[in-house]
C-alpha cells in the first residue's frame, strides 16, 4: 500500500511538472512569473502573451491532459471486457467510425456542396465534431448490438477490427472522389492533434470528460469481476450482458468524444494500462482505474511536450510521438508474456 | 452434524440447448436429489451432457423441461444475486489473470456480499483467511495466480468458492489436468470439506477409480439409460457399474469394486506363494497373457518366496531369479 501511495504521488507530481512545462515551453519564451500572472487574471502581462497562453497553450495542455486520461480509461475497460491485452479504443473500430463520419463531412462537402469545408471556419469545426461523434456512435451501436448476441469476446473483437477495415475502405473510396484540398484537410485531421480544440471549445470538452471519467469509476467492481471471465462473474451475481453493455458504452462514448475533438490518437489507450499494471503490479481496478487516469494524463502531456519541442515547431504529429512511446511498451508486454508462458 | 438434507432436487428434468431454431436435447427425464454434507460425483463419457447438466444446475443455461428445486425453491425463481449466495462454481476454464494474488482472487469470492466498490471489511477478511486455510494454501496466499501450478490454482478456486459461503459447490472436472497425487489430494480435500462444512459438493469427473473410492454418491450418466444414482457400492451390487462401462478391454472387478483392464489370457501357469508377492507376479503375468494361479495345474511351477522366485519345469528346478522383470524374461523366452 505504501508503495502504491508513493507511485501515485510521483505520477501526480509528474502531471503538475508536465502541465507547467507545456505552458512554459514554446517558440515564444514567456517567463514563468508572467504565465502565473496571466493564469490568475493579472492584467499587466502583454496582450500577445495572454493570447498565446489562453488561445493556444492552455487549451492544448488541458486537452492533452483530459484526452490522455480518457483514452487510457477507455483502453483499460476494453482490455478487461475483452480479456485481451491488445484491445484498445482504436481496435474496436470506434476510431475508424469517427474517421468515417469526418470523412463524409470533409470529403463530400467539396464535391457535393461545392465549397471546401476547411474554408467554413467555426461552422466547419462544429460539423467535424458532430460527424465524428455520429460516426463513432453508429459503429458503437453496431458493436453493442453484436455484443448482446454473440457469446465470445474474441468474435466481438474480430468484428470490431472488420468494421474498422470496412470504414477505412469507404474512406478510401471517398478520398478518390474528393478534391485535393479536402483530402489534405482530412489527412491532417487523421494525424491527430491536441491543438485543434480552441479556447472556447476546451471548456465544453473538459466538461464532458469531467462527467464521463467519474462515471467510468462507477464500473470498478464490475471490471474486477469481469477479470474472472464470464462464468465466474455470472456465478458471483453479475448480470454479464448488462455489465458488458455498460462498460462498452462507457468506453465507446469516451473514445468517440476524444476522437471528435482530437482526431484519432493511437497507442495511449493500448499502452497506458500495460504500463500501469507493470508499475503497480496489480489487476485490481480499484487501483488500476485511478492509476491509468493519472498516468494517461501525464503521458499525454509528455507526448504533447515532445511534439512541440523546439526544433519541431509543432510539426511533429502527436500520433508519431504516442506510437514511438506506446509501441515499445506494447512490445515489452508481449516479451514479458512470452517469458512467463515458457517458464 | 446436521441431518442430511435434499439440497438440490431434480424432477423430470430435460436439459439441452437451442441450436439456431431447433432444440437439441442432451438428456431427458432426470429425477434425483443431491444431499448436503456429501460428495456426489457425476460420471459419464465425453459428450453425454455432464457439462450441460452442471450449467443447468448453476442456471447458466435454461432447462428445457422439468423442475430443479434448490433448497425447496424452483431455480428459475431465484434472482441472480440470491443464486450467487447459494451456489458457487469451479469451472474448467483456465484463468489468464496476471498480477493478482491468491488472496485477492479468494477475496473476489466475497463480491456478492461486498458493497459498491467491492472493498472487504474485517469479517470478509476473516472469511477469506478461513477459506484459504481450509484448502491448506495459507503459504501461497500472497503468490501471484499465474505462478501457481494447476493443482494449486484449482485449490485457490475452491477457496474462492468457499469464501462465497454458499451451501452448494459445483465443480466441473476439478481433477482434470492434475497429476495423480494431486487428483487424490483434490478429491480427499473435497470429501473432507463436505464433511466439515456440511456443504453439498457436486462434481463431474473422468477419474472413475477415484470417484468410486471417495464419493458418497455416484451419478452415472449415459445415453441409453439416462441417469442412475446411488452409493458406489450399491451401483456395483446391482450391476449398473459393470453395465455402464461394458466396453471391450474394461472389466468391473466385483471383488474390489473397481475397474481393471481386461487381458486376453492364452496360457496357464501354476503359481505358489502368498501376499503381495503372489499378487504382483499374477498381475505381471496376466499383462503378458498368462493366467497364474494356485488352482491351475501345469508343467511349469513358479514359487514366489521372500528370497526371490524359483521356476520349476516338470518338477525340476530350472532357475532362480530375484525380481519379476527377470522372471518374465525367463518365462517368455
Amino acid at each position: 500500500m505504501k508503495r502504491h501511495a508513493l507511485s501515485f504521488i510521483l505520477i501526480f507530481l509528474s502531471i503538475i511538472l508536465f502541465f507547467v512545462l507545456n505552458l512554459v515551453l514554446g517558440t515564444i519564451s514567456i517567463p514563468l512569473s508572467s504565465i502565473w500572472h496571466v493564469l490568475w487574471g493579472g492584467e499587466d502581462a502583454s496582450e500577445i502573451w495572454q493570447n498565446i497562453i489562453w488561445k493556444s497553450r492552455f487549451p492544448q495542455t488541458v486537452t492533452a491532459l483530459v484526452a490522455g486520461a480518457g483514452l487510457s480509461i477507455s483502453g483499460l475497460q476494453m482490455q478487461t471486457v475483452f480479456r485481451n491485452p491488445l484491445a484498445g479504443p482504436s481496435e474496436l473500430g470506434i476510431s475508424s467510425g469517427a474517421g468515417l463520419g469526418v470523412a463524409f463531412i470533409i470529403l463530400l462537402s467539396g464535391s457535393i456542396g461545392g465549397t471546401a469545408l476547411s474554408k467554413l471556419g467555426l461552422f466547419g469545426e462544429v460539423a467535424v465534431s458532430v460527424a465524428a461523434i455520429g460516426g463513432a456512435m453508429v459503429v458503437m451501436s453496431v458493436i453493442i448490438a453484436i455484443s448482446q448476441r454473440v457469446k465470445g469476446n474474441v468474435v466481438l473483437l474480430i468484428m470490431g477490427v472488420m468494421i474498422g477495415y470496412i470504414a477505412t475502405a469507404v474512406i478510401g473510396v471517398l478520398k478518390f472522389f474528393s478534391n485535393e484540398e479536402d483530402v489534405r484537410a482530412y489527412v491532417i485531421w487523421g494525424l491527430g492533434s491536441f491543438s485543434k480544440v480552441s479556447g472556447g471549445q476546451v471548456y465544453t470538452f473538459a466538461g464532458i470528460m469531467a462527467v464521463l471519467i467519474p462515471l467510468s469509476f462507477l464500473l470498478i467492481k464490475t471490471l474486477n469481476l469481469m477479470l474472472l471471465g464470464e462464468g465466474y462473474a455470472r456465478n458471483l451475481g453479475l448480470n454479464i450482458k448488462r455489465a458488458r453493455l455498460y462498460v462498452i458504452t462507457c468506453s465507446c462514448v469516451i473514445t468517440a468524444m476524444i476522437t471528435a475533438y482530437c482526431g484519432p490518437v493511437v497507442f495511449l489507450g493500448l499502452a497506458v494500462p500495460h504500463l500501469c499494471r507493470a508499475i503497480f503490479v496489480s489487476s485490481d481496478h480499484r487501483i488500476l482505474v485511478p492509476a491509468v487516469t493519472l498516468t494517461g494524463a501525464s503521458l499525454a502531456l509528455l507526448c504533447n511536450l515532445i511534439a512541440r519541442m523546439p526544433g519541431f515547431e509543432g510539426a511533429l504529429p502527436i500520433n508519431s510521438v504516442t506510437a514511438l512511446i506506446g509501441a515499445p511498451v506494447v512490445i515489452s508486454v508481449l516479451f514479458g508474456k512470452r517469458k512467463s508462458e515458457i517458464s | 452434524m446436521e441431518r442430511k438434507q435434499r439440497v438440490i432436487e431434480i424432477k423430470e428434468l430435460s436439459i439441452g440447448y437451442a441450436v439456431k431454431k431447433s432444440v437439441k436435447v442432451v438428456a431427458e427425464r432426470i429425477t434425483s436429489a443431491i444431499f448436503s454434507g456429501e460428495l456426489t460425483c457425476l460420471l459419464g463419457a465425453n459428450g453425454v451432457g455432464k457439462s450441460t447438466l452442471l450449467r443447468t444446475l448453476t442456471a447458466f443455461q435454461p432447462k428445457l423441461a422439468g423442475e430443479v428445486f434448490i433448497q425447496g425453491k424452483e431455480i428459475a425463481c431465484y434472482p441472480e444475486k440470491q443464486l450467487a449466495a447459494l451456489i458457487s462454481v469451479v469451472l474448467t476454464e483456465r484463468l489468464e489473470i496476471r498480477n493478482m494474488t491468491v488472496r485477492q482472487l479468494v477475496g473476489l469470492g466475497r463480491s456478492p456480499y461486498t458493497g459498491f466498490w467491492g472493498a472487504l471489511n474485517k469479517e470478509d477478511e476473516r472469511i477469506v483467511d478461513q477459506a484459504i486455510s481450509l484448502v491448506k494454501i495459507t503459504n501461497l496466499a500472497h503468490r501471484m495466480i499465474d505462478t501457481l501450478s494447476d493443482g494449486e490454482r484449482q485449490k485457490a478456486m475452491i477457496a474462492k468458492a468457499l469464501a462465497q459461503e454458499t451451501p452448494i459447490i459445483l465443480l466441473d472436472e476439478p481433477t482434470a489436468f492434475l497429476d495423480f497425487p494431486s487428483k487424490v489430494e483434490m478429491m480427499q480435500l473435497l470429501h473432507q470439506l463436505s464433511r466439515t462444512t456440511n456443504k453439498t459438493i457436486f462434481l463431474s469427473t473422468h477419474d472413475l477409480e477415484l470417484a468410486l473410492q471417495i464419493a458418497d454418491k455416484i451419478w452415472l450418466m449415459d445415453r441409453e439409460n439416462g441417469i442412475r444414482t446411488g452409493t458406489p457400492e450399491d451401483l456395483s451390487l446391482d450391476g449398473s457399474l459393470s453395465h455402464f462401462f461394458a466396453r471391450k478391454g474394461i472389466i468391473f472387478d466385483r471383488d474390489t469394486g473397481l475397474f481393471r483392464v481386461e487381458n486376453e489370457l492364452n496360457r496357464q501357469v501354476r503359481l505358489t506363494g502368498r501376499g503381495q508377492r503372489y499378487t504382483m507376479v499374477r498381475k505381471a503375468l496376466s499383462r503378458n497373457g498368462i493366467l497364474a494361479s494356485r488352482q491351475v495345474e501345469s508343467d511349469t511351477l513358479i514359487e514366489a518366496t521372500e528370497e526371490g522366485f524359483a521356476v520349476f519345469e516338470s518338477g525340476r528346478l530350472s532357475g532362480k531369479v530375484s525380481n519379476i522383470e527377470e522372471l518374465l524374461e525367463k518365462l517368455l523366452a
